[in-house]
């Protein structure tokens, strides 16, 4: 793997550089609208311009909206009768235009690695994902509402960064970590990285990894039953207020609905973000709703990601990031849940 | 010496526990502590053990009367949908309440949606709640990391900063202009009463955005309610909202579109905010749990100024009173109205001739 040396001023002029052929985003630190043509919820195209500002821990969004976009567009059709398309479903064009996403951080990284497993044959998905190049920035700090140690990431992680940066004293040191990271940074004069400071990362990663905490991997050997008829659930779902707050700023929530949208005879079929908290989302065509109860849909959503999910692909369906501890309106807090799980006899 | 919401969350404590061993109430709905700073947890207390758990302070900022009707059936005995109801009254629950929440209780049972004789109100009089995103706001780029409350001040730290900040500086717009911070039911009173405030314009933020041009109202609509992300936690925390099916979840007919389309957020919103006429306390609840910082709170302000008007009535705020916006009386305004003085459109029978007879219409003979 390429390693190389970037100081901030190169860091701009790459920026530059690349919002020549791509859009280039940036986290925005002010309100962005949720549906805007030229922008995606939370992020700001930029053209290099402006020094790259982030603030300590996650991004305000995350990056799910490059990958998973709200709404997205799967088909189109008309219903005027005289034209000739009449009865077909069109596959609307495609931007094939690369997206550039700087700024991401190593907990966002991952949960596109996570998401990229249930979506492993989704066209869409794996069309959004050819698409994007990640740039990441490594952590230096955290935030206290930061777990990524125990879900099996790190705040150095370069995992599923096409570039990943790690600040060192006068600038950064850049792992090229893909074939698409390896083409933004060609033609550009860089340096490689010096030994000792790649030394000196390894080195901080090794701590890291000692410190880390592997002890919910137990949750992975538990009874399921045991953990589903737990005493936790009833009252986190009295709580509970089910909205869709939690599972839409989570990057590792990817569940969907579909539905037809017709506007002045033109039509188009659209996927959009569901949550697993609405009741709507499990309701049957026969009126039945499997999950009737709001305590049953509160654990649905927390045995998702450390149970269902993990029994089926392996790692738990969290990267750690905290969003949702910080903006549950209730105070629900996802490493409460954990610890009670691992409590459960 | 122990703060005021020290000798509130003992007195809480104290009476919860009282109200439990008794048996008078099967449930007390109260608080507990949150995991973060400024954050607070709605929990449902059922045994006089769990009663040490509660908690009052100056971040209770949700409105606890959201959960009154769900925590009244969960103490009921359990029964099919078409089992009779049980002889003898049914357990009650305890429940606290502020001002504006005590007012919803008052909605809930003018709605029959709480049966009042089953409620045991513990009033605790507000002293305005404070804005946790106000505060963070201050501290913008640092993380606060515990926040200790006095009577006028909260002492905000964080890794290498420690600052004193003005309590009511902080405190959400809705508490700044209530008006009846004091609980109008009240069967347990906690702490000491609060006297009506007399802001100088309950109305002043609503009147901001009225004074607008329409191209500026507007402006400010789509700008402020372009970062919604349709998560419904305003309406969700929302006593208000009861609906078995809300309008948005509807799929047959389907009104609202799913997307993040402007428009049907817009709907959304609007139509929210029309459901609640006549019926909202101001709680700020909706504002307060919105992830996005959107100030939908101003719509639901404005029909409260127009109910305020034209009615003359504040929701929640007379129990015996029918509901304004449910009930008819004949000098209610009527703008709308045709006036009887515009000339009436004229039928003479040329006209009716010329269109032919009305589609359907029962034709006599052939």
């Amino acid at each position: 793997m390429k390693v190389l040396k970037v100081t901030p001023a190169e860091l701009d002029a790459m920026m530059q550089q690349w919002s020549k052929a791509h859009r280039v985003y940036a986290p925005a630190l002010v309100k962005q609208p949720a549906a805007s043509p030229n922008c995606a919820p939370g992020w700001r195209r930029v053209d290099g311009s402006g020094a790259l500002t982030l603030s300590t821990g996650p991004t305000p969004a995350s990056v799910k909206t490059f990958f998973f976009p709200q709404p997205e567009t799967l088909l189109t059709y008309t219903l005027e009768n005289n034209h000739p398309d009449k009865g077909l479903m069109r596959e609307p064009e495609k931007s094939k235009e690369m997206q550039v996403v700087v700024g991401v951080r190593p907990c966002d990284a991952r949960s596109v690695l996570l998401n990229n497993l249930p979506y492993q044959e989704d066209p869409f998905f794996q069309a959004n994902r050819r698409r994007t190049a990640l740039v990441g920035f490594t952590c230096d700090q955290s935030l206290s509402t930061c777990f990524c140690t125990q879900m099996g990431g790190s705040p150095l992680g370069s995992e599923g960064l096409d570039l990943a940066f790690s600040r060192t004293q006068d600038g950064f040191i850049v792992e090229v970590g893909s074939a698409k990271g390896e083409a933004l940074v060609t033609g550009l004069d860089l340096a490689p990285a010096d030994e000792s400071e790649i030394t000196a990362l390894a080195a901080r990663r090794q701590k890291e990894v000692k410190a880390s905490s592997t002890e919910l991997d137990t949750l992975k050997g538990r009874e399921l039953g045991k953990l589903y008829d737990a005493p936790l659930w009833q009252p986190l779902g009295e709580s509970c207020i089910n909205c869709g707050a939690c599972t839409f700023i989570c990057p590792t929530c990817y569940c969907f609905d579909i539905q037809d949208e017709v506007v002045r005879g033109q039509g188009r079929r659209i996927r959009y973000w569901d949550s697993c908290m609405f009741p709507l989302y499990s309701l049957h065509t026969s009126g039945h709703n499997p999950r009737g109860q709001k305590v049953q849909r509160t654990r649905n959503r927390f045995l998702h990601k450390l149970k269902y999910f993990p029994d089926r692909f392996g790692p738990f369906s969290c990267v750690g990031c905290g969003r949702c501890v910080q903006d549950c309106p209730v105070n629900i807090d996802i490493r409460e849940v954990m610890n009670d799980l691992l409590a459960v006899e | 010496m122990p703060t005021i919401n020290e000798i509130v969350s003992e007195e809480i404590r104290a009476q919860a526990r009282k109200l439990l061993e008794e048996g008078t109430v099967a449930a007390v709905i109260g608080y507990a502590a949150g995991t973060l700073p400024m954050t607070v947890r709605p929990l449902v207390v059922r045994s006089p053990e769990d009663c040490s758990k509660l908690i009052w302070n100056t971040f209770c900022v949700l409105n606890l009367a959201n959960y009154l009707p769900a925590t009244l059936k969960s103490v009921e005995p359990p029964r099919g949908p078409r089992d009779p109801k049980p002889e003898g009254p049914l357990p009650k629950v305890a429940i606290c309440a502020t001002g504006c929440w005590s007012r919803n209780i008052v909605v809930q049972t003018q709605e029959h949606q709480v049966d009042r004789d089953r409620v045991v109100v513990m009033g605790v009089g507000s002293r305005g709640m404070v804005s946790r995103r106000k505060v963070e706001a201050i501290f913008s780029g640092k993380e606060i990391l515990k926040v200790e409350e006095g009577d006028h001040e909260l002492i905000v730290q964080g890794a290498d900063f420690s600052e004193t900040i003005n309590r009511w500086s902080v405190v959400r717009d809705n508490c700044q202009t209530c008006t009846h911070p004091d609980p109008v039911l009240v069967d347990v009173r906690i702490g000491e009463p609060v006297s009506e405030r007399k802001p100088p314009n309950p109305f002043i933020q609503v009147e901001k955005i009225e004074q607008k041009t329409v191209d500026a109202r507007w402006a400010w609509f789509t700008e402020e309610f372009s970062t919604c992300i349709r998560c419904y936690a305003c309406r969700n925390a929302c006593p208000l909202c009861y609906c078995p099916t809300c309008f948005v979840d509807d799929a047959k007919p389907q009104w609202v579109g799913k997307s993040l389309d402007a428009v049907d957020t817009g709907l959304f919103h609007v139509l929210r905010a029309y459901h609640c006429a006549g019926r909202c306390t101001d709680c700020g609840t909706c504002e307060t749990v919105c992830p996005m910082g959107i100030n939908m709170r101003m719509l639901t302000k404005k029909l409260n100024k127009d109910v305020l008007n034209l009615y003359g009535i504040e929701a929640g705020m007379q129990p015996d009173a029918p509901l304004p916006l449910t009930t008819y009386a004949m000098d209610d305004p009527q703008k709308f109205m045709a006036n009887e003085v515009a000339p009436v459109p004229s039928m003479a029978p040329a006209t009716l001739g010329h269109r032919g007879p009305v589609p359907g219409s029962v034709k006599e003979g052939k």
